[in-house]
């Protein structure tokens, strides 16, 4: 029933996408129709997959390497109290900064390659991964970890046992938002400065007029985001059998 | 032998509030003892201070047992909620101490299976609690309790919030299971405290005492006819509604 209501979804947006395409009249070069997109997919599909892949390596890396950092950070604030005074704030000012700013920063010290880009992404996906795990993992039921204090469990233990399994819904909906803005990181470090990735090669199409290139190279990045989404929430989905609550709505 | 616990000068301050002072009762070895009390007089947080589970600098007491060691790591813990972990099934929640410790083997599993078995839960080993009733979510706590094996068994209120039917039989089986272990069940229920009690306290007042210690007649688990021969039942209701009038 999901997937019909998305195919159906997708028919009624890509209908009125050809709608205004046919009343406007509007020119290729201002905005293709989804028939000449789809062309220019089919026409630049090797150009486009090797785009793609390193802008998906970038987001999977980001992503990957933010959420350990983020839980890493949250474990770290849980278990030492002046840990938490001094990053709590680092953190809430973090948030403050608009992290786009930096990307001409990052890719000046880290260089046109794919660590800028990782690095952006990172950056984007720190502050909801670190703040939703920690909330998840300060309201641990304290009956649980009474009980495994009378059961003489170590401190790892209850971490891995309790705090973290406990923590796992409010984690859920952090990974969810981190999939949702990661390739919007890797993007924009991409339009900023590189030689690669679907941001590069729209900026470049885009240069060159090759509106209905720029257009297929978009379609693909919100495939995956869109796969990359799905992806995640069901395996949260998986992973939280036991907490209905807090499966995915969409 | 079973282990008896002596707890002595037991005082707790809370908001500059003196909650109890100078608590002084005896677990006796191999006996259901029953501490009763009204709401907010500090049972909970008694019963939490013998488990050493309060980290309060203004609560303390002072704790020997009969083989002089400490009791610390001997006591098995239920509390009012079943406290079970709603990611783990039956199983892995009545082996939950073993998996803490890290000593998950065939013979724990074995055991495990052996217990749930005897508490009537055989068929749902693989279920998770949130489809299990309120009864069977505590008959679940019991085994997870028993299968600690510790020679004290700290009971908080356990069975304060199921129905009556489901608690009287839980409270059959835990006498019944817990038959020669040194047991403390904390409860506001007088009738309780009178079926599976070998001895009774009353806490009450403010700061509250605790009272002599009150022996029933008969041994537990007590029929609602033995209960009633006891004459004890109206007793202690008038000692525990004196306290919430006073109070």
């Amino acid at each position: 029933m999901k997937i019909v209501r998305v195919i159906i979804t997708m028919t009624v947006l890509i209908g009125i996408w050809q709608a205004i395409v046919w009343i406007a009249k509007t020119p290729p070069y201002i905005l293709p129709g989804p028939g000449r997109v789809v062309s220019a997919l089919i026409d630049n599909t090797e150009l486009i997959a090797s785009h793609a892949l390193y802008t998906f390596a970038e987001i999977l890396l980001g992503l990957a390497i933010g959420t350990c950092l983020g839980v890493t950070s949250a474990l770290v604030m849980t278990r030492f109290a002046p840990a938490r005074r001094w990053l709590l704030p680092v953190l809430v000012v973090s948030q403050a900064l608009p992290v786009f700013a930096l990307a001409p920063l990052l890719v000046l010290w880290l260089g046109y390659g794919m660590g800028s880009k990782v690095a952006m992404a990172v950056l984007i996906i720190f502050f909801p991964v670190t703040a939703a795990c920690y909330d998840g993992l300060r309201h641990t039921n304290s009956g649980w970890i009474d009980l495994a204090r009378t059961m003489g469990a170590s401190r790892s233990a209850v971490i891995r046992n309790i705090r973290l399994p406990a923590a796992l819904p409010a984690l859920a909906s952090g990974l969810r938002i981190a999939a949702a803005v990661a390739p919007i990181g890797a993007v924009v470090g991409e339009w900023v400065g590189s030689s690669k990735g679907l941001g590069y090669l729209m900026l470049h199409a885009n240069a060159r007029m090759q509106i209905d290139l720029m257009f297929a190279a978009l379609l693909t990045l919100a495939v995956f985001a869109i796969a990359l989404y799905f992806s995640i929430d069901r395996l949260m989905k998986h992973l939280l059998k036991w907490h209905p609550e807090t499966l995915s709505r969409l | 032998m079973p282990l008896s616990v002596h707890i002595k000068n037991a005082s707790l301050e809370f908001d500059g509030r003196l909650l109890f002072d100078n608590l002084d009762f005896e677990l006796s070895g191999g006996q259901w003892t029953c501490l009763l009390g009204a709401s907010g007089v500090g049972k909970t947080t008694l019963i939490k201070l013998i488990a050493d589970l309060v980290d309060n600098a203004q609560a303390r007491a002072e704790i020997t047992t009969s083989d002089g060691e400490p009791l610390k790591e001997r006591v098995a813990w239920m509390a009012q909620q079943d406290l079970l972990l709603p990611w783990l099934d039956v199983l892995d929640n009545v082996m939950l101490g073993a998996r803490l410790r890290g000593n998950v083997d065939d013979s724990c599993r074995d055991r495990a299976m052996a217990l749930i078995e005897k508490v009537g839960l055989a068929d749902s080993e693989r279920a998770l609690p949130d489809s299990l009733s309120g009864g069977m979510r505590q008959r679940a706590a019991l085994a997870r309790t028993l299968m600690e094996d510790r020679p004290v068994t700290l009971m908080d209120e356990p069975f304060a919030q199921v129905d009556a039917i489901t608690r009287h039989s839980l409270q059959e089986l835990s006498a019944e299971l817990l038959a020669g272990k040194t047991t403390l069940l904390v409860t506001h229920d007088p009738l309780e405290a009178l079926r599976v009690g070998h001895v009774l306290y009353v806490l009450n007042g403010r700061p509250a005492r605790v009272s002599e210690a009150i022996r029933p007649p008969g041994n537990p688990v007590r029929t609602p006819q033995a209960v009633s021969a006891t004459n004890l039942h109206s007793d202690l209701l008038a000692t525990l509604a004196g306290e919430q009038l006073t109070g």
